[in-house]
């Protein structure tokens, strides 16, 4: 008896320490998954369509209302500044948002038959936020321009409450 | 997919200009974020593919994602070359077409 007592005194111990870190191994792989399917930032899904390169401000007005009271629809026009001939044109034009549930929105793509680099579509804005439009041009740079919204009703996740 | 689709294509115009095409589709672009009564994530279906051809090339398209409105509302440009047709075409997530298209005369 005397001599097993020590021993759960030494045991005992390392035992708890061994259960903690059991349980911080535990919590982390349950929060593994939760990182996995995190979206993107706004900066990553702009480095994925731009391919790494920077994307530099100007040369592309994003036109977005700055107050929003549906954000199911929101009306977006986009215009780049190019002369849209055969060797100086504009390739795609990317839309990206910075909290929704995905980073992108739309990606045109466009090319010299298009005459005038200029696309509206409607899009849907989940909450107050930035968005931002990159446009590629043919000669591979990048130029971006950002715009931001404040919202009223938010789209997408209204039925999740 | 039997959608009704909306297109505004000029009918008449002059060669070299730079006309504005309008594209519309009923569609519901679920995103698949919003929750059902049952408690469970309505199943993603949307638009995935929007493509535009003039005389048989393909002049424009676009890749949309959830985040783009219900009927899907597209507007772009196009310089008039020749006669023809333009074609539009709508792909969704199961991946069925719809098509729809319009002539323009080029003087």
């Amino acid at each position: 008896m005397n001599g097993s007592r020590p021993n759960h005194g030494l045991f005992l111990p390392v035992g708890r320490r061994q259960l903690l870190a059991a349980g911080i191994a535990g919590l982390m792989v349950v929060s593994l998954p939760r990182q996995v399917l995190a979206r993107p930032s706004l900066q990553e899904a702009i480095r994925t369509f731009t391919g790494g390169a920077d994307a530099q401000d100007g040369r592309v007005r994003l036109e977005l209302p700055p107050l929003v009271e549906n954000g199911n629809a929101v009306g977006i026009t986009v215009n780049a500044e190019s002369p849209m001939t055969a060797d100086n044109h504009v390739r795609r034009i990317g839309i990206f948002n910075e909290k929704n549930p995905e980073a992108n929105v739309i990606v045109f793509h466009l090319g010299p038959r298009s005459g005038r680099a200029q696309v509206s579509t409607r899009i849907r804005l989940a909450t107050s936020q930035v968005v931002v439009a990159v446009a590629e041009m043919s000669d591979g740079s990048f130029w971006s321009s950002r715009a931001s919204a404040i919202v009223t009703l938010a789209a997408c996740i209204e039925d999740l409450s | 997919m039997t959608a009704r689709a909306l297109v505004n294509v000029p009918k008449a115009v002059k060669q070299g200009e730079v006309v504005e095409i309008k594209a519309m589709i009923a569609h519901p672009m679920e995103t698949g974020y919003r929750v059902g009564p049952n408690g469970t994530n309505i199943p993603r279906d949307i638009i995935r593919r929007f493509a535009c051809s003039y005389g048989g090339e393909e002049v424009f398209w676009a890749d949309l994602y959830p985040a783009v409105s219900a009927n899907p509302f597209i507007a772009f440009t196009l310089v008039a070359s020749t006669s023809g047709t333009i074609a539009f075409t709508w792909t969704d997530d199961a991946g069925e077409t719809q098509t729809a298209s319009a002539e323009i005369t080029v003087s």
